[in-house]
């Protein structure tokens, strides 16, 4: 628990420090109300549209925990999204639709971690396969057309429903992160993964089932980035398989690696990868929200803030910089 | 000496903790094939880094022609004429021969375009000079591992060298190929050029060098021409013994094992190319044996087929009565077999893993992902066995990297011995660790002996095989060579047969 923390610590202080600018910048930020039956506020919007990335995040924490990536995610939640709203486009039950959706994402994972385990192609490349060619399904299911849902339709509560008070994305965000919590963590394969990502030649020596834990962690992130696709097209209550999802994967590897977990596999974080698309988020809205002289930051400055913002995280967590820094002030002093 | 190409006199290199050179003097002639050999850890590797420049010596000197040198990267090593080729061939099989050999100092002509005529011209020119018949407008890749050795002789000597460092050139060839790079190494020998020649192959040392040095240690024990020196005279010594102490040969194996015990072990014409030849092998419960041979022959490749990190290539194998087919480390693992690995750090450890967690490992994967052993089960058992085998860390949940050698060798051996194995195959479990772990370690191989486990002892220390095994098989040049056991167990007998004198000295 002890080591857990330790490595929670610099994400925690990033939040922090977001949320505190945020606090003076704009001190609506944390207004938050309740109306119609729903909280509201800027800061239950960055849990609400951060939702996806949150559920991409988790799974991405296994597969790298594993030593691998996994670049499909993006066009996975694109396959999703078409594939849901083609099958109500037709008229089928919203249950169908769903479960239709989540299975082809499943076997999507399930393809991906067999070009890693039994083809042995490396996870960046296998991975990259389904990322070109899950986008183009995507499109070939839309027939290249943005598909309108029925803004009527029980699915979009997916996306813009209340439960308890909370968006009903924020609720299958949390509850993911719960059960994935609970199995990695009650059962062995949370330890599993760890050593496969430590030591994938001492686990086999140890009679771990190499192949079967990869193949699951990517089955696992397939289902996760299904989820995340359907919340994006309930949201907008249509499907757009050109950029349902797009550059995602990204924001999933970041808000891993800010969390703490090393791209080299081994030790991970949950926990911390959730810290960390809640920051990528944060961001976002807070480069949104922030007014200087009047003036809000004009909007091509996002991408510039966002990498200069998560550079400066990456660093703080840098143990080598850290050591550098120290030393320096040492030679000074 | 007069005609030294090389003279290193005093070498000493010392890494954290470690002395891995302690005065070593070393010397090269021009138009010499020197072997050195030595068993691990005896600082042949640290030498070698030392003269090519890849390393700096703490103290001592090295001298190239009479002129004092202190290459301080590779590359000047190259520049001053020593070249080197290492174990694995560190070309790229995607360019062509003569790309290869010309990689880095392309003949170049205005604007820095290449030459291709002259490069191509240049690069018949080496190839014919080393009698080299390769087409060089080939891929690299579509040469035999052999030929993209020489190759790699060639690139490297084509810089006027006038040292060739061969590290451990033929490990990955065969009989034919082996012969055609000593062609090689002989006629470059003719043409003046001093070879240093690295092998854990005895028969090679003997079939090219015409002398040897054996380091063992981090110190030089002797230099010899090599036709002076007997085979048994050279594995005393890179072993560690004197002839005389070997002649009495105080140390004997236990008594045999009792014979009314049932076999749990078969192994039957089993081989793997290119790991080790048809060998045959039967084990009882309550029966040590131990697998003895110098670096490279063969040992660990025995262990690694029977515990199914290797798939063989043909042969029977059955593991207490249940026949193997496709053979995996689960697989033997449910049969009831273990394998603490030669090289803990590689094959062992999990190294941010908790001491607990790594104890568990193969407990837990043999149960699988979703029958997870209860937390407070797993601290009991790491507890009883931390104590067990006076393992000092000061908590179960510090990372094992954080533990000593020996401290990380016996939890790697609690892995293994909480699941109650009927076969325990222990690879070098006392290389690297202090002598008390050492002690306690053959202390627990005879008690898991006494109690009816079958175990498969391997050490580079002789001594410790004969001392720990009841029964020994010799492997030498990845083929085994014989088998001792009773009163024909001691060192002197398993040494005589590591040096294959009955059979060897046709070479020397």
């Amino acid at each position: 628990m002890r080591r857990s923390l330790r490595q929670l610590i610099w994400p925690l202080v990033a939040l922090a420090l977001l949320l505190v600018f945020n606090a003076v910048a704009s001190p609506s930020f944390f207004h938050v109300q309740f109306v119609n039956g729903r909280l509201s506020g800027a800061a239950i919007d960055v849990l609400n549209q951060g939702a996806p990335v949150m559920l991409l995040a988790l799974g991405m924490t296994l597969v790298i925990g594993t030593g691998g990536i996994d670049l499909s995610v993006g066009a996975v939640m694109a396959v999703a999204g078409a594939l849901a709203a083609k099958l109500l486009h037709l008229d089928a039950p919203v249950a169908l639709a769903i479960v239709a959706a989540l299975g082809v994402c499943v076997a999507a994972g399930i393809w991906n971690g067999g070009l890693v385990t039994v083809a042995s192609i490396p996870p960046i490349v296998a991975t990259l396969i389904f990322m070109v060619a899950g986008r183009g399904i995507a499109q070939l299911i839309t027939d290249g057309q943005i598909i309108t849902i029925n803004p009527g339709s029980s699915f979009t509560v997916i996306g813009r429903g209340v439960i308890g008070g909370l968006p009903v994305p924020v609720v299958i965000a949390l509850s993911a992160a719960l059960v994935i919590a609970a199995i990695v963590r009650l059962t062995s394969l949370g330890v599993f993964i760890e050593a496969i990502g430590g030591n994938e030649e001492a686990s086999r020596y140890a009679g771990i089932n190499v192949r079967w834990i990869r193949l699951s962690v990517y089955a696992i992130m397939g289902l996760l980035a299904g989820l995340a696709g359907l919340i994006d097209t309930a949201d907008i209550a249509a499907a757009d398989a050109n950029n349902s999802g797009l550059y995602l994967e990204l924001d999933a590897i970041l808000a891993v690696v800010i969390g703490g977990t090393a791209l080299t596999g081994g030790r991970f974080s949950l926990l911390g990868a959730l810290v960390g698309a809640i920051i990528i988020q944060t961001l976002s809205t807070t480069i949104l929200m922030t007014t200087f002289r009047g003036h809000s930051v004009p909007p091509e400055f996002n991408l510039v803030i966002k990498a200069i913002v998560v550079l400066m995280v990456c660093l703080l967590q840098s143990d080598e910089l850290r050591r550098m820094v120290l030393q320096v002030r040492r030679v000074q002093g | 000496m007069a005609d030294a190409l090389i003279e290193m006199r005093g070498i000493v290199k010392t890494y954290p903790g470690v002395a891995a050179l302690d005065g070593v003097d070393f010397s090269l002639r021009a138009g010499e094939i020197h072997a050195l050999v030595g068993e691990n850890g005896a600082g042949k590797s640290t030498l070698i880094k030392i003269l090519t420049g890849a390393e700096r010596r703490d103290r001592g000197t090295v001298t190239l022609e009479g002129a004092a040198i202190d290459p301080r990267t590779p590359v000047q090593a190259q520049r001053l004429g020593i070249a080197t080729v290492y174990q694995e061939v560190n070309l790229i099989p995607d360019l062509t021969v003569a790309e290869n050999i010309l990689l880095g100092r392309e003949p170049r002509g205005r604007l820095g375009a290449i030459r291709w005529g002259e490069m191509m011209r240049r690069a018949q020119q080496v190839v014919d000079k080393l009698g080299l018949h390769v087409d060089i407008a080939e891929p690299l890749r579509a040469c035999s591992i052999a030929v993209q050795q020489m190759i790699a002789v060639a690139r490297a000597i084509d810089q006027h060298a006038k040292v060739l460092v061969l590290d451990e050139p033929t490990s990955s060839l065969d009989a034919t190929e082996t012969a055609q790079l000593f062609a090689l190494m002989r006629r470059l020998r003719e043409a003046g050029m001093g070879i240093i020649f690295i092998t854990h192959f005895l028969d090679q040392v003997y079939e090219v060098s015409d002398r040897i040095t054996v380091l063992r240690g981090g110190r030089l024990v002797d230099t010899h021409v090599t036709n002076e020196l007997p085979r048994l005279a050279l594995v005393a010594q890179m072993l560690g013994k004197s002839i005389e102490d070997v002649s009495k040969s105080e140390s004997r194996g236990r008594p045999a094992a009792d014979s009314s015990q049932q076999e749990c072990l078969r192994a039957s014409r089993v081989f793997k190319r290119n790991a080790v030849q048809s060998f045959d092998l039967s084990l009882k419960a309550g029966e040590v044996l131990g697998l003895a041979g110098l670096l490279g022959s063969g040992r660990t490749e025995v262990v690694r087929l029977l515990f199914g990190i290797d798939q063989r290539d043909g042969g029977e194998l059955s593991i207490c009565g249940e026949s193997i087919g496709h053979h995996s480390p689960r697989r033997a693992i449910k049969a009831g077999m273990a394998l603490t690995p030669e090289d803990r750090r590689a094959a062992g450890l999990v190294p941010h893993l908790s001491v607990r967690e790594n104890m568990l490992l193969a407990l837990q994967g043999a149960k699988g992902w979703a029958r997870r052993v209860s937390v407070r089960e797993q601290q009991a058992i790491a507890d009883r066995y931390v104590r067990a085998l006076s393992i000092s860390t000061p908590d179960i949940e510090k990372p094992v990297s954080q533990l000593s050698g020996g401290n990380q060798q016996k939890v790697i051996l609690a892995r293994w011995l909480l699941m109650e194995p009927t076969i325990l195959m222990l690879d070098e479990p006392t290389r690297g660790i202090d002598i008390g772990a050492k002690e306690q370690i053959e202390l627990l191989i005879d008690e898991l002996r006494s109690n009816g486990m079958a175990l498969i002892f391997i050490s580079g220390e002789l001594d410790e095989v004969v001392r720990v095994s009841q029964r020994i098989m010799v492997l030498r040049d990845r083929a085994p060579v014989g088998e001792l056991s009773g009163e024909n167990l001691n060192t002197h007998a398993v040494m005589r047969q590591i040096a294959g004198e009955t059979a060897g000295q046709a070479h020397a």
